[in-house]
């Protein structure tokens, strides 16, 4: 089974704490802490036990800038065969769709079974895939939290549906997933790990290699646009206890037990 | 605005999805004057019902009728929207797991702009329409221009846009035949439902939930010890669910359990609308975060901005003196 897997450099939101910046134009992203995207993760891991057991190879794919190379470099300590850099100046200020477009044209270069990407990023889009297959004439499924290969040719999926029930399906390959979180347990990446494939080489390949017009993708050929970056007002928001851990403590029991928080 | 306006209408069991009513208010805001028409997919009865439901909200309600649409699959159903719908149409859907299956792809084949989870319609702008997301988990929000002018595809976040007893005597005009071959390259098996845990969360009148804030699995004995003390069951986020420190069955929101406490305690949850979703009845919900800015602030009655880690154990030693 050949599987592209598409990955995204994101901060980590867990880590940080986002703040608009003063014109309100981006994020401030001086201090921020970069990671491979939450659900990117999850479908590396997939793909590599997918691997193991059917055979084939696993390529990690990201269209980013220079700094988008390590993220691969840790999918592949992970266990991921190769990585491809799709960057280009020309990238900058894509939409969904454009990613989807730049990414579309590497995939037509090559021959895969199966395309895996996050469910969704930092965003919170849930985009990407949906629009790949699309591109690709490919059936697609979105949150798979569940791969059992049949044959060379279908495979059995499950959806994570509301409520956590589980919708399954029969698919085609070559088809697109898009993998939910705790679909499985992603595998620890350690220093080490990340040092064996510190020098293997990475190809990148720009709008020329791929092929793509110059204003078909990037901020020209983008039909949706961010505007501005802002923090709601809060409306009523939450009565913030200060003061000292005792009295915060004193106060919180008291309210707790006024609503019937504490038996 | 000329363009016609669609609402992709989603049921179970004959009975319409809140989101239905929803959209037509997300539709109003778009062009008060446009013309909104819901699309109504299904088979048998059930499709027949609702329609008629729809008429009493939608001024047109189109109906399509197949046997291979009695279970909504993604794939089929965009197929059937891509032959019946008209170009330059704005598509509303839910941004729930039935829509984000559904529209990425249907507007890339519609050639459409796309525009996911939008929380907000600020009206249009020429060419574009404003819409507002949210990014970082809820963190900040955006403006978002949309070029509609070859249409456009949104999905619609829940609860955003309150049902506001929208008043029709809508025709149902049947487009069944119009439909496509209804075949797909993903077939449809079975639903298999969630498992079923130990302790059931829905039945607890206080939740002490914790979230990715309590870090380490060894440390849910703090907020257990909590609950133990006050009598609460102990409930969670997803992210401790997907690193199996405790049960699916303990996991509130849309693809967890919805929950209807009294008091909810929210150690280290950030405040996702996914979370928020299967919180309902409106409970006194008390939130200890250490990020000032965390989202869940906006929606809780009492903040507290601590290190859990520190705090929670303070809190239930006091307790238990007092007892
Ligand atoms: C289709 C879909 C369905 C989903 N369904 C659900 C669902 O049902 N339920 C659900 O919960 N999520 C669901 N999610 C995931 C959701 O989007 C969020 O990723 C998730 O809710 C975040 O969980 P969290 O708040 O625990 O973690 P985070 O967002 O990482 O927040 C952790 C918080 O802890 C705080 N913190 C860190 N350390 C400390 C400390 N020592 N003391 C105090 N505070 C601390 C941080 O400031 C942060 O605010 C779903 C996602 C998708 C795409
Ligand atoms: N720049 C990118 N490079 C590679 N893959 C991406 C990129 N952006 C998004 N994706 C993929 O699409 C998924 C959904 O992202 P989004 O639609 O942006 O929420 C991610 O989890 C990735 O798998």
């Amino acid at each position: 089974m050949e599987i592209l897997v598409c990955v995204k450099r994101v901060p980590d939101t867990a880590e940080n704490e986002i703040v608009v910046n003063s014109k309100g134009t981006d994020i401030e992203r001086g201090d921020l802490v970069y990671s491979v995207n939450e659900w990117d993760n999850y479908a590396v891991e997939e793909a590599i036990q997918i691997r193991d057991n059917a055979g084939g190879s696993v390529t990690v794919v990201t269209v980013g800038d220079g700094d988008a190379e390590e993220i691969l470099r840790r999918e592949m300590a992970m266990g991921a065969d190769k990585g491809i850099l799709l960057s280009d100046d020309a990238f900058n200020g894509s939409d969904g769709k454009g990613i989807a477009a730049i990414l579309k044209a590497e995939i037509a270069k090559g021959q895969y079974d199966l395309i895996l990407t996050g469910a969704q990023a930092d965003d919170g889009a849930a985009q990407v895939g949906g629009m790949l297959a699309a591109m690709l004439d490919m059936p697609y499924a979105s949150l798979v939290n569940k791969i059992e290969i049949v044959s060379d040719k279908v495979i059995k999926i499950g959806r994570e549906i509301e409520g956590g029930n589980q919708e399954m399906s029969e698919i085609d390959l070559p088809c697109v997933l898009s993998i939910q979180t705790g679909i499985n347990e992603p595998r620890y990446v350690g220093i080490r790990g990340i040092r064996k494939v510190a020098s293997v080489e990475i190809p990148v390949h720009g709008a020329g290699d791929l092929g793509i017009a110059a204003g078909s993708v990037g901020a020209a050929g983008a039909r949706v646009k961010r505007v501005d970056y802002f923090v709601p007002p809060m409306g009523e928001g939450a009565e913030m206890l200060e003061g000292s851990t005792d009295e915060i403590a004193e106060k919180l029991i008291e309210l707790l037990k006024s609503k019937g928080g504490i038996k | 605005m000329t363009q016609p306006i669609f609402a992709y209408i989603s049921h179970k069991n004959g009975t319409a999805d809140d989101s239905a009513f929803e959209l037509i208010v997300a539709a109003k805001k778009i062009d008060p004057a446009a013309a909104v028409t819901a699309v109504v997919c299904g088979a048998g009865a059930e499709l027949d019902a609702v329609c008629s439901t729809m008429a009493a909200v939608y001024p047109d309600v189109w109906k399509v009728s197949n046997p291979a649409l009695a279970y909504p699959n993604a794939e089929v159903l965009r197929g059937v929207l891509v032959s019946i719908l008209p170009a330059g149409a704005i598509t509303l859907a839910p941004h729930d797991t039935f829509g984000m299956d559904l529209s990425p792809g249907l507007s890339i084949k519609l050639n459409a702009a796309f525009v996911p989870d939008v929380v907000g319609i600020e009206g249009i702008d020429g060419a574009n329409l404003k819409t507002i997301r949210q990014e970082f988990g809820g963190q900040v929000s955006t403006h978002v221009l949309c070029d509609i002018s070859a249409g456009a595809v949104l999905n619609v976040r829940s609860g955003c846009f309150l049902s506001d007893d929208s008043k029709a005597s809508g025709s149902v005009t049947d487009k069944s035949g119009q439909a496509g071959d209804c075949k797909a390259k993903r077939r449809f098996l079975e639903v298999v439902a969630a498992e079923v845990g130990d302790v059931d969360i829905t039945k607890s009148d206080v939740l002490v939930s914790v979230g990715r804030g309590i870090e380490d699995q060894e440390n849910i004995g703090i907020a257990q010890e909590l609950a133990d003390t006050i009598g609460a069951v102990v409930s969670c986020s997803r992210p401790i669910v997907d690193a199996k420190w405790l049960e699916k069955a303990r996991q509130v929101g849309t693809s967890g359990k919805t929950v209807k406490p009294k008091v909810y305690i929210a150690l280290g949850i950030s405040g996702s609308f996914q979370h928020l979703g299967g919180i309902k009845g409106n409970p006194f919900m008390v939130a200890i975060n250490k990020n000032p800015k965390a989202p869940i602030f906006q929606v809780a009655d009492i903040g507290i901005v601590t290190d859990l880690l520190e705090f929670v154990p303070e809190l239930t030693d006091k307790i238990k003196e007092m007892k």
